[in-house]
């Protein structure tokens, strides 16, 4: 690592404080914060915990004046401030990077920065502005090509621009929404590192919400801890283990459930994918030639950074996508995911973002939980005729064996909670006793730990079954909790492929990152 | 009886979406009253007395309001033309071109069988009829589902290849020579033509266009093929996921809705002119786009809908002659009224009156705690 620049010509002026005392805010019945105070010094590295839904976003929202809270201050150097909008908290000199990206992606870097402003003038005086955009980029923490479009980016430089943008705005307090969830441990130590070194310079405050205990040892200073909408704790990272983190997160001292795996007898080759290739949205191909093999009894995590072609992977196993090349055999079939292929081979699919892949908003709960089997007795009269009683009738068994919530089975799904929309398609997908293959990807993305911890229970009780998971996840801690055998997924091939008893971090990490 | 509650404020939650869909178009229709009213004010006449005289034309007595379901069975038919597609989430617009071509079909099979027995000769015209038009917008399907070309543009557009088509055909292969000031095909017999109902001089056409209709709501609501027409229109991705034959049910439903517009042709050959000519395309196709955005793509809802526009077509001879409003007046008040109607489209949801009990579900809705 390089000494930190500092600029000799300009004086180090400590950025501002930040302070917020009492904050109340509710959503209709949901009380998202509850009297949450939290104290930013100037100059530290502050990262702010909580478990999914503990309020941490609706606090940095509310800091940022995209929500406005029913009660409660900002205090900003000790002055309490009127914060309405982000354009207001521009002006005191808070930023924030969002988990999703901002960039047009059409426009260059250089584009991008100068439209980010706020004060951007009517007529772009362009050869003034790169050379002031030079002069700031010879100074930033870290580089971007000024000339290339955004398309053109990796992930990783993607967010660098995204924190050079606040950076460039000039702002002192940054706010960091989860921004490592789509780098490579290495990009992700790399940037985090470079805003510590800007940190210590005493040119920035950071106050950066994480779910990464690793990221929070290595590189910040204080917490702060939210649990269920209320302050759970707080406290100066050097003096707290882990344990003490994450007693304050859950509540209590809380393992892991462990996962008890039964060998499964005879395991065969339910699924084969060969050589298969497939191409993204934007027709560079995404898939480019993966073989692949899932016997049954067994799980097969697939890991990677989005964005490498596990997600076109998965909707080709799904039948969303066509494949430009290769094959895939189920059960030594050849499989082209049309219903009755679906039915003759039990497959069944959990995919990411159930609203958007497996349900229909507006039609009803009952409705969608019989997606798979409506055109069958006894949903169906000689296959054409529905029986909506036996429709109704599945519904309710099902609704309250996975404990559905919802005001009825007639409800819109799409009224329904994340977490239930989640359930509904879990109970439809898995409530077959005869499923022989499962295809799940990011199955538990925004779910909260007792929801994440049922939904892992059932993938291994199907696996304990025999049937044979394919579960593609960007979450590294679920894939080792639960898969057999790991492959790490990068540019469109398996970069690595490891029994899980065997797998080495080091590798993984830097088969990711695709060296 | 925590079930009982749940049930009736499921039903509560119901109701309040039934009624936002029968009270928003009945609103949007009363304020394109008013709109038409001030166009009638500002021509010199009175818009109160216009509406009595589109009342009287229309549903005044049973002669008119005779009328009126005559030219209501058509509107029901071309209606489907877009009601059923639009189940899958396509909008298709090609309910005139249908409709002519149907009516070609039907002409060409008529003359084609003319000393036949006359239930053959009128099977024929209705087969031919559902045929062209079922292949006429089953052509828009494939051309979506296999080329990604937009269905709403190239249904349009075939519009005016079948009306170039009929003035062709009227003008040329098919004329009756005795036709001069008005190019029509040679007409089919008399005693071909489809009859009317006993005691009125309604033709069989509006048994047609009823039938039609409930099989329409029958199919989506309550088979297996509608209930996969609906999970591809609300998502096509979710259809995927279930393995449903996209493609297929795509030129089903365009063929299925195609074959409706193209039996209102044949009712127009062969229950009202007997013959094929310009006044085949006379806008009940574009009409029933209207009758299916008003009744919001529901069959039975079509057929109320169709009913009222076929009342406000068949006054607009009455306006002429009695109002001294030009012949493009109706016109003018269904243009108004499809403006209208399409912006109330995109009011549902942002009443608070209709979504009370929902509001009242989501707080007793528990928060989402660990189970």
């Amino acid at each position: 690592m390089t000494t930190a620049v500092a600029n000799p010509k300009t004086e180090v002026i400590r950025p501002p404080e930040l302070e917020v005392v009492n904050m109340t805010k509710q959503f209709g019945s949901l009380i998202a914060l509850d009297q949450v105070s939290m104290h930013l010094k100037p100059g530290t590295f502050h990262a702010l915990l909580g478990e999914n839904g503990a309020g941490k976003s609706t606090l940095v929202k509310c800091i940022m004046g995209f929500y406005s809270p029913d009660h409660g201050d900002v205090l900003i150097d000790n002055h309490a401030r009127e914060i309405a909008s982000p354009r207001d908290a521009h002006h005191y000199g808070i930023g924030m990077v969002y988990q999703h990206f901002t960039s047009v992606p059409a426009m260059t870097v250089a584009e991008n920065l100068v439209l980010s402003r706020f004060d951007s003038p009517k007529l772009i005086n362009w050869k003034e502005e790169y050379e002031q955009l030079n002069a700031f980029m010879a100074d930033a923490p870290f580089k971007v090509p000024l000339d290339l479009p955004i398309a053109q980016l990796a992930a990783g430089q993607k967010q660098k621009l995204e924190i050079l943008k606040q950076i460039y705005l000039k702002v002192r307090i940054l706010i960091l929404d989860e921004p490592t969830s789509v780098l490579t441990p290495q990009e992700a130590d790399e940037v985090l590192g470079l805003l510590r070194e800007s940190v210590t310079a005493g040119r920035l405050s950071v106050l950066i919400i994480s779910h990464k205990f690793r990221e929070v040892t290595s590189f910040c200073d204080e917490i702060t801890v939210l649990r269920k909408g209320k302050f759970a704790g707080r406290g100066v990272v050097k003096d707290l283990s882990i344990a003490d983190m994450s007693e304050m997160m859950m509540g209590e001292r809380r393992e892991p459930q462990q996962v008890t795996k039964t060998l499964h007898p005879n395991p065969k080759a339910m699924l084969e994918v060969q050589e298969l290739r497939a191409h993204k949205d934007n027709g560079v191909e995404g898939v480019a030639g993966v073989n692949l093999r899932v016997h049954s009894g067994e799980i097969v995590g697939i890991a990677g950074i989005s964005g490498n072609g596990q997600r076109e992977l998965v909707e080709v196993l799904a039948g969303q996508r066509i494949a430009t090349g290769g094959q895939i055999l189920v059960n030594g079939e050849p499989y082209k995911a049309t219903r009755a292929e679906m039915y003759r081979h039990q497959v069944f699919t959990l995919p990411e973002e159930p609203l958007r892949n497996a349900c229909v908003a507006h039609m009803s709960v009952a409705e969608n939980l019989a997606l798979r089997t409506f055109d069958r007795p006894p949903q169906a009269k000689g296959g054409i005729f529905l029986i909506l009683k036996a429709i109704r009738e599945m519904a309710t068994g099902l609704i309250s064996t996975f404990k559905i919530k919802t005001p009825s089975p007639e409800t819109p799904v799409g009224n329904l909670s994340g977490g239930n929309v989640q359930r509904t398609v879990l109970a439809r997908e898995l409530s077959s006793e005869h499923i022989q293959l499962l295809i799940a990807a990011n199955p538990c993305f925004g779910l909260d730990f007792a929801a994440v911890e049922y939904i892992h229970g059932q993938i291994v009780a199907a696996r304990n079954r025999g049937v044979a998971v394919l579960l593609v996840s960007e979450d590294l801690d679920e894939l080792l909790k639960l898969a057999d055998r790991l492959l790490v997924m990068s540019e469109g091939r398996f970069a690595y492929e490891s029994a899980i008893a065997e797998v080495d971090f080091a590798t993984i990490g830097r088969s990711m990152a695709g060296h | 009886m925590e079930s009982v509650r749940r049930r009736s404020s499921g039903w509560s939650i119901h109701w309040g979406k039934t009624l936002e869909s029968i009270c928003l178009p009945v609103a949007a229709l009363l304020f394109s009253l008013l709109l038409f009213g001030i166009f009638c004010a500002a021509v010199g006449s009175n818009p109160f007395e216009v509406y009595g005289s589109i009342y009287k034309a229309a549903f005044g007595s049973w002669r008119s309001f005779q009328n009126t379901l005559i030219r209501a069975s058509p509107l029901m038919l071309t209606a489907l033309c877009t009601a059923l597609p639009a189940r899958l989430g396509l909008v298709i617009i090609g309910n005139e071109g249908a409709l002519v071509v149907g009516g070609i079909g039907a002409i060409a099979a008529g003359l084609a069988l003319n000393s036949a027995p006359s239930l053959v000769v009128q099977l024929s015209m209705a087969i031919a009829g559902l045929v062209c038009g079922g292949l006429w917008i089953g052509a828009v399907g494939a051309l979506r589902h296999y080329r990604g070309v937009n269905e709403t543009i190239s249904s349009l557009l075939m519009n005016y290849i079948a009306i170039a088509l009929l003035n062709h055909l009227v003008n040329g292969p098919m004329k009756d020579p005795a036709s001069l000031n008005k190019p029509s095909s040679y007409p089919i017999l008399d005693t071909n033509m489809l009859g009317v109902l006993p005691g009125t001089r309604i033709h069989y056409g509006l048994i047609y266009g009823l039938v039609a209709c409930v099989i329409a709501y029958i199919l989506i609501q309550r088979t297996t093929f509608g209930f996969a027409a609906r999970t591809a229109g609300g998502n096509l991705r979710a259809a995927r996921v279930a393995g449903l034959p996209v493609g297929k049910l795509t030129m089903a439903i365009c063929f299925l809705a195609g074959s409706c517009a193209g039996l209102a042709g044949m009712v127009e050959v062969a229950a009202v002119h007997g013959r094929a000519n310009e006044s085949l395309n006379a806008g009940y196709g574009y009409s029933g786009i209207l009758v299916a955005f008003i009744a919001r793509y529901n069959p039975l809802a079509a057929i109320v809908v169709a009913t009222l526009l076929g009342g406000i077509l068949a006054s607009g001879g009455i306006l002429q002659r009695v109002h001294n409003l030009p012949d493009a007046t109706v016109l003018l008040f269904q243009g108004v009224v499809f403006l209208v109607v399409m912006y109330s489209e995109s009011l549902y949801g942002r009443f608070e009156i209709f979504k009370e009990q929902s509001a009242k579900i989501k707080t007793e809705r528990p928060p989402a705690v660990p189970v």
